[in-house]
């Protein structure tokens, strides 16, 4: 079901979510404590930093990006194992200085070199396509507000309409009780 | 805890234990915003045009010096035997290691939970990139043929010829080329958030195209800032190892060497804490005077520059450790040719640039002991250019001193730099300090969302009044 409301020329238009500011960062970690504990789940807050501890409040557990740099981890350790030993041991066997064919303590820093640059790439591309990122276009930025302040000094909370808690009537009222200003439907498109 | 102190007593401890915040005169998040952006925003300056024409045209050397050498061939520079290795590698050593200051800072300072770093970091790790830009040149076309250079990559091709894992030469690409990128997503990443503003503040369309794009359409919401924070804590741990990996690397390329002089294992760490020493000296070199320019006081305080100081004060004497260790493990050792090795560096035909490194590295940063002169931006200034030189000298006398007299003295010889090798080195600082310019003036120089960060107005738990009763007791 789509929500609907009119827009100033009068014509009804889709809504994305309701958007609220808060005047400061402890304005804002209150208030998102409270929408936690009222069981929104399609909501975010915005600022132009990472609030410390805003996850806890959020209650959002821990980033599984780690997860992301492991597995580029030991991608980039095996590559580096089978890049050295396969040409060194089976296609191009060569002594160097009296060496094994298979010396491995020679080849320990290509090995650390290859996992770190797997592990980066690993964690950079990932935690952008986590953050469904990039994405030029987006219907938060159809309010004007948010734009101008989300990554100046702003704090905002938006709650989508898609969640099971919103409430046409309720909402509203909850973001005012929690001291929350400039609050608008956002339409999306 | 009840205590009996006297008012006064009490407001002397309390005004000397309280930490001096890390952005000056209570600046809020807008202030911030407007400060570092507006640097990126105002009409282009006339003396960055001036600065620009300037080094632009001094890089032009490097890339002249560059094209004859490779036209030409390896004998338009000074190289000779027994010194195969001069300036070529004395530069790569120089600006690989000036690159170190800015992963240190970004990465190292902020597993240390180094709030102070915020300031700094971002010019620092675009000084690293423009550090290690040049220092790739050197490697890369001091090959001779440059046509095969990339036979140093390990690919499949038609002479079924791979490389040497064994090599700390190949050790050498992979370690260069992984900071490097390291360096870049890192570097970037830190960038997206503050790009995002710029995005937001542009006012004319193709300001928005160009930064909407570069800001991958950043939105700032905590469920973003969440796998983000995670992204930056995992790339500081693995950068971390890296860094102090690069330098240790590129010292192996002597040290894994049978050279007299080259041969000592003291080479890692002596590497890394030099590295870090001469790229902070470059940091305080470039960041001073646009502090100076862009009235950044209050982000990049009197207190930065301080802690930089004492970073090289104690990496200074860590290097000069190494140097009387070296000595030390020379007579110790008592093999004759390391020996004569050393003994040819201090008083051999380059004696003069042993001591002047010396003059350079250990005695002159001895005076950041004095908070005095830590305190004078323009006293520091001028002392962080002993460090440049000195490190620079320092290469030239591991690499030189050290082969220009090894095992057989038949073969004995001195090394004579020819115009094409002091023209090409003179033009990487026009390079560098291009592309410092062209950072400073589109993209945003200081971390604005690190710095957000470390206000105290940023701190969920603060709230106004706290504040009050902190600052009364002084002045």
């Amino acid at each position: 079901m789509s929500i609907l409301a009119k827009n100033n020329e009068g014509q009804s238009v889709e809504i994305y979510a309701i958007g609220a500011e808060f005047s400061s960062a402890a304005a804002v970690f209150e208030a998102a404590q409270k929408v936690r504990d009222q069981g929104f789940k399609w909501w975010d807050v915005y600022s132009s930093y990472p609030i410390h501890g805003m996850d806890a409040a959020m209650g959002l557990g821990k980033s599984w990006v780690s997860a992301i740099s492991l597995a580029g981890a030991a991608t980039g350790l095996t590559t580096a194992v089978l890049l050295q030993t396969i040409p060194s041991v089976f296609i191009y066997p060569m002594i160097v200085q009296g060496k094994p064919y298979f010396s491995l303590p020679a080849f320990f820093p290509i090995m650390f070199e290859l996992t770190v640059l797997f592990t980066a790439f690993a964690t950079v591309f990932g935690m952008f396509t986590i953050n469904l990122l990039p994405r030029l276009h987006h219907p938060i930025f159809n309010w004007e507000r948010f734009c101008d302040k989300a990554t100046d000094d702003g704090f905002f909370i938006v709650i989508e309409v898609a969640d099971p808690r919103y409430s046409e009537t309720d909402t509203p009222k909850l973001l005012e009780s929690l001291g929350a200003s400039n609050i608008t439907l956002i339409p999306r498109d | 805890m009840a205590t009996n102190f006297s008012p006064e007593v009490e407001a002397y401890a309390k005004a000397e234990m309280t930490r001096q915040p890390l952005v000056l005169h209570k600046r809020n998040l807008a202030w911030v915003t407007q400060k570092i952006c507006g640097i990126v925003e105002e009409p282009t300056p006339t003396w960055w045009w001036i600065a620009f024409m300037i080094t632009a045209s001094l890089s032009v050397l490097t890339v002249g010096g560059v094209a004859y050498l490779i036209s030409t061939g390896v004998g338009v520079w000074g190289l000779n035997h027994p010194v195969g290795w001069a300036w070529d590698i004395t530069n790569f050593v120089f600006w690989i290691g000036i690159g170190h200051a800015g992963t240190l800072i970004s990465a190292i300072l902020y597993l240390t939970r180094q709030k102070w770093r915020t300031a700094v970091n971002r010019a620092s790790e675009a000084m690293t990139l423009f550090a290690v830009v040049c220092a790739g040149i050197f490697p890369g076309v001091h090959v001779g043929r440059i046509w095969m250079v990339w036979f140093l990559a390990p690919v499949p091709q038609a002479n079924a010829i791979w490389p040497n894992f064994r090599s700390p030469l190949l050790w050498d690409v992979f370690a260069v080329s992984t900071y490097f990128t390291v360096s870049v997503l890192f570097w970037y990443v830190g960038l997206v958030p503050d790009l995002a503003t710029l995005r937001d503040r542009a006012k004319t369309k193709i300001r928005k195209w160009i930064y909407g794009i570069l800001s991958l359409g950043w939105r700032g919401g905590n469920r973003q800032w969440r796998h983000y924070e995670m992204a930056y804590l995992i790339l500081a741990g693995i950068s971390t190892p890296l860094v102090l990996s690069v330098h240790s690397v590129v010292s192996f390329d002597f040290a894994t060497s049978v050279i007299p002089g080259w041969h000592t294992t003291i080479f890692p760490p002596y590497f890394v804490a030099g590295a870090i020493f001469g790229g902070f000296a470059m940091v305080l070199t470039i960041l001073l005077p646009f502090r100076a320019i862009y009235h950044l006081e209050d982000i990049v305080t009197v207190k930065h520059v301080e802690v930089m100081c004492k970073i090289i004060l104690l990496t200074g004497t860590i290097v000069g450790y190494a140097y009387l260790m070296e000595l030390f493990i020379a007579w110790y050792g008592a093999n004759p040719n390391e020996r004569y090795a050393f003994y040819n560096r201090a008083l051999g035909p380059y004696w003069w640039a042993y001591w002047l490194m010396m003059f350079c590295n250990v005695i002159a940063p001895q005076l950041f002991w004095f908070k005095s002169l830590r305190t004078n931006i323009l006293i520091v200034w001028v002392i962080v250019q002993f460090p440049n030189l000195g490190m620079w000298f320092e290469r030239f006398v591991i690499i030189v001193t050290s082969i220009h007299r090894d095992y057989l003295p038949s073969s004995w010889g001195l090394f004579h730099p020819s115009i094409t090798d002091i023209l090409t080195f003179v033009g990487t600082f026009g390079i560098f300090l291009t592309l410092f310019l062209l950072f400073v003036r589109f993209l945003p120089m200081i971390a604005i969302a690190e710095v957000k960060a470390v206000l105290p107005e940023a701190d969920p738990h603060h709230h106004a009044e706290e504040e009050t009763h902190v600052h009364s007791s002084q002045k």
